[in-house]
Formats: C-alpha cells, sequence, structure tokens
C-alpha cells in the first residue's frame, strides 16, 4: 500500500509539471490557432533565469523572480510581434515551424549568456519533505501542484470574466466577426504570446526546485506538455491538467510496477489509443468553439 | 552590385592569403561538443583548449614553431564530428587532432584518422576507443571500465556483495551500466535490481522505491552524468534510503554540488585527483600540475575547474610533449613518441603509453571521493 501511495504522489509530481507546460499550449492554440512549440522555452527561461541569478547571489528571490517572469513575458511578446505576425501567414505548418525555429534561438541566447551548466532553485518551503505514514511527499510538489490549479483557475476567471478575456474568446471562436465589433485579433493574440510566457515563467519557477534545469530542458518538457495537451484535448481548462496528471501516473506506475525501461512507451500507448478512439483528446468535446 | 561581389572576393582572397601565411606552423585540430546535449563535456574542453594553446605559444611554442588550432563544435552529433574530423585532414591538413568530447563522437572519427595516419588523442571516456589499440589513437582520460572497477574494489574492502543498478538511457550511462554489469561477479557482487530513467526525468522515486524493497541491498550504483544523478542523490534522500550510494567520475561537476545541496552529503564517487587539488599534502607529486591547472582556468574562464576541462588540458599537453620530443610535427614520429610516452604527470594521474595500452593510467589514478559540508573531500 505504501508502494502504491508513493507511485501515486510521485506520479501527480510529475504530472503536475507537464500540466503546467499544457494549458500554455493550449491558450496559444485555442486563440490563434498556432503550435507554439517555443512553449517549453518559456518555461525553461522562467527557471533558468531565476536560478542563475540565484547561484550567482545576484538578488534575492524577489528579484530573481520578477526578473525571470519579465524576461520570458517579454519573449513571448517578442514571438509574436517579430517572428509570427511578421509572417503574415495563417498556415500552421509555417507557424509551427516559425516557432521551432524560436525556440532554437532562445536555446541559443540562453547558453551563450546565460551558461551549459544545469541549476536548481531551492525549495520554497522548508522542510524539503514531509512523511505521511511511511510515503514521502516534497513539499515543493505541493507549491506545483497548487500553483498549477490556481493558473488554472484564475485564467477561467480571466477568460470569463473580463473584457479583455471575452475578446480573446470572441477572437478565437470567429476572427472575423470579431474584428466586425472592434476587436483587433492581433493584439488579442499578442496578449495570448504574453499569457501564456507568463504561465509558462511561473511554472518554470514552482518547478524548477523539483525538476533543475538547463538551456536545452524546454524540448523535452515541449514534448510532454504537448503529449499532456494532446490527451487532455485543447478544449476545456482541465483538459491539460488531466491529459498532465495522467501521463505522469502512468509513467510512475509503469515504472513502479512494470519496468522502468519502458516506462515512456505506456504513455504512449495511451496516447494512441485515445487518438484512435477520440481524437479530440479526452475532453476535447465537439470543438464548436475553441476556448 | 558588381562592386559588392569585387569587395567579397577581395576579402575572400585576403582571408586565403592569411591562412596560407600559417602553414609553417604546427597546425592541430580538435573536434569537441560545445553545444548540444554534451556541451557540458565540450565547452570546459575548448575553453581549456583555447587557453592551454595561447599559452603555450607565448612560451615559445613547440620548438619553436606556433601552434595553430582549428576548432569544430559537433554540436553533441557524431555525424558532424565525422564531417569535420575529414574536413580537418582534407581541407585544413591538420598534424594531429585532439577532441572527440563523447564516446560516440570519438568512434565516429577514428576510422578518419586511422586511414590519414595522423596521431589522435581523444577526450572521451568509452573503453572501445583504445580496446582493441589502434596505431593512431591514443587516449588518456579514465575509462568506464575504471569506475565501475574502482567502485566494485572499495565494496569489496567493505564486504558489499548485493547491490542495484541505477542509470540513466545516454551513451555513456548505458555503457557503464553493461561494464558494471559484466565485471560484478569477478568482485563477488550480485547485481539484484538494474533500474532506469529517461533523460530529463524529473522524479526516480518509482525506481528507487523499487529498489528499496530489495531485501539485503547494500548500496546503490548510480552510473550517469548530467542532471541524472542530482535528481537520483536528491530522491534517494527523501526516500530515506541508507545505503551508500555511488555515482560515476563523470557526475563530479559543480552544477552537481549545487544542485544536490545538503542532499549529496555522504555519496561516493571515483574521483579524479583535480577535484580535491587544494587539500592534497604537499609532498603529493601530482600536486603542482592539479593546482596550476586549476588556477589558470579559473582565472581564465571565471568558471570552477572540472574533470573534463582536465581532459583536454592533459591530452594537448600530451600531443606538445610528444611533437617536442619527435623534434617537429611529423605524423609518424610524434605518434611513435605519444606511445613512448613515460611519466608524463597530468590532471588524471601519471600517463604511461606502450604499445599494447594507449590508455596509459591505472586505477590508481582514481580517488574514492564524498561530500562534505558541501565540498568534495578524500573519502579513503
Amino acid at each position: 500500500m505504501t508502494t502504491f501511495a508513493q507511485l501515486l504522489v510521485s506520479g501527480i509530481t510529475v504530472g503536475a509539471i507537464y500540466a503546467l507546460v499544457a494549458i500554455g499550449f493550449t491558450l496559444v492554440y485555442r486563440a490563434s490557432d498556432v503550435f507554439n512549440l517555443a512553449q517549453g522555452e518559456f518555461f525553461m527561461l522562467g527557471g533558468m533565469i531565476a536560478g542563475v541569478m540565484l547561484v550567482g547571489n545576484a538578488g534575492g528571490p524577489g528579484l530573481a523572480s520578477i526578473s525571470s517572469i519579465a524576461v520570458t513575458v517579454a519573449a513571448g511578446i517578442g514571438l509574436y510581434i517579430f517572428c509570427i505576425r511578421p509572417a503574415k501567414t495563417t498556415n500552421p505548418v509555417q507557424l509551427l515551424i516559425i516557432t521551432i525555429g524560436a525556440s532554437v534561438l532562445i536555446r541559443g541566447l540562453v547558453s551563450a549568456t546565460l551558461g551549459k551548466d544545469f541549476v536548481r532553485i531551492p525549495n520554497f518551503f522548508s522542510p524539503e519533505i514531509v512523511t505521511v505514514s511511511g510515503v514521502v511527499i516534497q513539499t515543493q510538489a505541493m507549491v506545483v501542484i497548487l500553483g498549477a490549479a490556481i493558473i488554472i483557475g484564475a485564467l477561467w476567471l480571466f477568460l470569463s470574466g473580463t473584457a479583455v478575456g471575452k475578446a480573446i474568446v470572441a477572437v478565437a471562436s470567429n476572427d472575423m466577426a470579431s474584428r466586425l465589433v472592434g476587436i483587433n485579433p492581433a493584439v488579442m493574440i499578442c496578449v495570448c504570446f504574453g499569457i501564456s510566457a507568463l504561465i509558462g515563467a511561473i511554472g518554470g519557477l514552482i518547478a524548477t526546485p523539483i525538476t533543475m534545469t538547463s538551456y536545452d530542458a524546454g524540448t523535452m518538457l515541449a514534448v510532454k506538455g504537448f503529449a499532456a495537451a494532446m490527451l487532455g484535448g485543447m478544449g476545456t481548462p482541465a483538459g491539460p491538467l488531466f491529459g498532465g496528471l495522467m501521463i505522469g501516473l502512468l509513467e510512475a506506475f509503469g515504472a513502479g510496477y512494470l519496468s522502468s525501461t519502458y516506462k515512456d512507451v505506456f504513455a504512449l500507448v495511451v496516447m494512441l489509443l485515445v487518438f484512435a478512439f477520440k481524437p479530440q483528446g479526452i475532453f476535447g468535446g465537439q470543438n464548436v468553439q475553441r476556448v | 552590385m558588381k562592386r559588392t561581389t569585387l569587395l567579397t572576393a577581395g576579402i575572400v582572397m585576403a582571408t586565403l592569403l592569411s591562412a596560407h601565411a600559417a602553414v609553417a606552423d604546427v597546425k592541430i585540430g580538435a573536434v569537441v561538443s560545445s553545444t548540444g546535449p554534451a556541451s557540458f563535456l565540450g565547452e570546459p574542453q575548448r575553453q581549456a583548449l583555447e587557453l592551454y594553446v595561447k599559452k603555450i605559444n607565448e612560451s615559445g611554442g613547440v620548438n619553436g614553431e606556433k601552434i595553430q588550432l582549428i576548432i569544430y563544435d559537433d554540436g553533441s552529433d557524431a555525424n558532424a564530428s565525422r564531417t569535420f574530423a575529414t574536413r580537418l585532414i582534407e581541407e585544413d591538413k591538420v598534424d594531429a587532432v585532439l577532441g572527440g568530447s563523447g564516446t560516440g563522437n570519438s568512434l565516429a572519427m577514428i576510422p578518419v584518422f586511422e586511414d590519414a595516419q595522423t596521431p589522435y588523442v581523444s577526450f572521451s571516456g568509452g573503453v572501445e576507443i583504445i580496446n582493441p589499440v589502434r596505431k593512431w589513437v591514443f587516449k588518456p582520460p579514465h575509462t568506464d571500465l575504471m569506475a565501475c572497477e574502482k567502485i566494485f574494489t572499495d565494496m569489496k574492502r567493505k564486504n558489499i556483495t548485493k547491490i542495484a543498478l541505477i542509470s540513466g538511457q545516454g551513451g555513456f550511462a548505458k555503457s557503464m551500466a553493461k561494464q558494471c554489469k559484466e565485471i560484478s561477479s569477478k568482485y563477488g557482487i550480485t547485481v539484484a535490481a538494474d533500474e532506469s530513467y529517461g533523460p530529463r526525468d524529473s522524479d526516480v522515486s518509482p525506481q528507487l522505491n523499487r529498489i528499496k524493497a530489495i531485501d539485503g541491498l547494500q548500496a546503490v550504483v548510480n552510473p550517469d552524468i548530467g542532471q541524472g544523478p542530482a535528481v537520483v542523490t536528491r530522491n534517494f534522500r527523501q526516500l530515506g534510503l541508507s545505503v551508500p550510494l555511488y555515482l560515476s567520475h563523470a557526475a563530479a561537476t559543480s552544477g552537481y554540488l549545487q544542485a544536490v545541496g545538503p542532499s549529496g552529503e555522504g555519496i561516493l564517487i571515483p574521483g579524479p585527483s583535480l577535484l580535491i587539488a587544494h587539500k592534497l599534502p604537499d609532498s603529493d607529486k601530482q600536486k603542482p600540475i592539479l593546482m596550476s591547472f586549476k588556477t589558470s582556468f579559473e582565472a581564465a574562464t571565471g568558471k570552477q575547474v572540472d574533470t573534463f576541462a582536465g581532459y583536454a588540458h592533459d591530452c594537448f599537453l600530451l600531443l606538445v610533449d610528444a611533437m617536442k620530443r619527435a623534434g617537429g610535427k611529423n605524423k609518424a614520429k610524434v605518434r611513435d613518441a605519444l606511445e613512448a610516452t613515460k611519466g608524463f604527470m597530468g590532471t588524471v594521474g601519471e600517463i604511461n603509453m606502450s604499445p599494447t595500452d594507449h590508455l596509459g593510467i591505472g586505477l590508481d589514478s582514481f580517488r574514492m571521493l564524498t561530500v562534505k559540508n558541501g565540498n568534495w573531500e578524500l573519502a579513503e
């Protein structure tokens, strides 16, 4: 029983991290039809900038967090203004390739300026772990799970309760109709890139005490986050959370009960099954309205 | 338009001429992985090479000739290493070659240098590079096999007989895990579990949980490089495993110490002497070379010295030493001089080459290290 509970905790921890990456993916996708493969790099930037500042004793945790969030959001908005918009295309494949290029550029810049060593941010709380009847839980994992829940909640409130949020929903539903009522889609998509970078930066900040990070950490995160987004479905805010947790749990139980060599295979098999029977993802619905 | 073309042609000509002017120098080619996943190996190696080429040139070069270093970054891709190896031979016409940050990169380049009969000193760890012995290939850095032997010798001394392996899925980790499994029986050691984890996995507690459940487990070995060992160490402590944890020599980086913090205390690592240079007694004959490299590298780069930079330093100085003894850059003579190296002191230990041994170092070049108060310490 302890083993089961321990695997559950481990799976939820890893799954919450995947979910954080996945949320950023779905927001941009729903508003602009762009699969932003640089989302993993936003996540990396969030952790990397703060980590390097803390290791080098350049300012306290507050300054480090604010700087990393500011730089990452600027990178997100910059990605839209300088890369996506000038392309003047809506072809998803072209846009996808632009974001891949952007992710390579971000990796290169980070490796040249912040170095190639991996860094870690200290845990937010001490003690590092709590033990509940033999099961070890990392306190930082609770921060990650709570953080993911708060981000999803805040995003939902933003999209349904504010004028800007509603405008994003409008652009996502019908680009032409939203123009007719005076919404500038370019501005709204730009806001989406900014928000997804913000989510990435915060996610990176709270997950890096567990995951550690380095300039090339984004790719793997993007792969897992993408898988989580596809599995859960792009339709509802709960989709990425569900998808992330499911992949995390599959990996943990696969490694714990079957074989650690093939743990990634279990998640892949489940994904293939989901795509075969429910291509929209488990929470995908009919995809009538994309937000 | 025409003017730009002319200008370009002029610049190209000028470059060609200046390249031509340097032909009289000793040309040393190098291929390292200063970008890509293995950049934590290749980047310090590039820095060490450039630093020491400058130093040697300032102190008169090789028998009065300046060294010209031609360095390529293979981006951690073995195919690219091979392309650059061919370019070094055919276009740059180098006199000798260094590098190959990863074992795969070195193995990809070896046929090119063997065909071209050019001396090659590799920076990487895999024992396959010098076993079987190849005429033109030398490799002083520690091998993964030696790391296993050192770990198992230490275990035997402590009467440890039942261990578990948890390794990454990278080339180095796989190769070292294989070597360890192959020789374990020679030391009377049973490998009771063989777990693995993926690149960038941030939690390995499921695997460690399985290991924890093994009856009578006496030690855990984690063959891997980069971030993996840091994750393993942290989860290992979190789950409260109390048996000794052994890591590979290649895990000993300053990034590791920073990432694991207090959970690193007490881990065991077959480490190169470089990490504890300043703690060695002054009577230690390796100390001067270690300290000189440590201080110059740290002053030049502002980074803490690491094992991989030490490999580049050793290989380069070994080659320079051989060229000096060979009285020039004649490839065959340099090769013979490399093979005749005796008592050359490097950061990896004393190097003694022979026609049957192109590795040149013994098990005593490793010291068993541990972490105490966040710093490397001698464990034995």
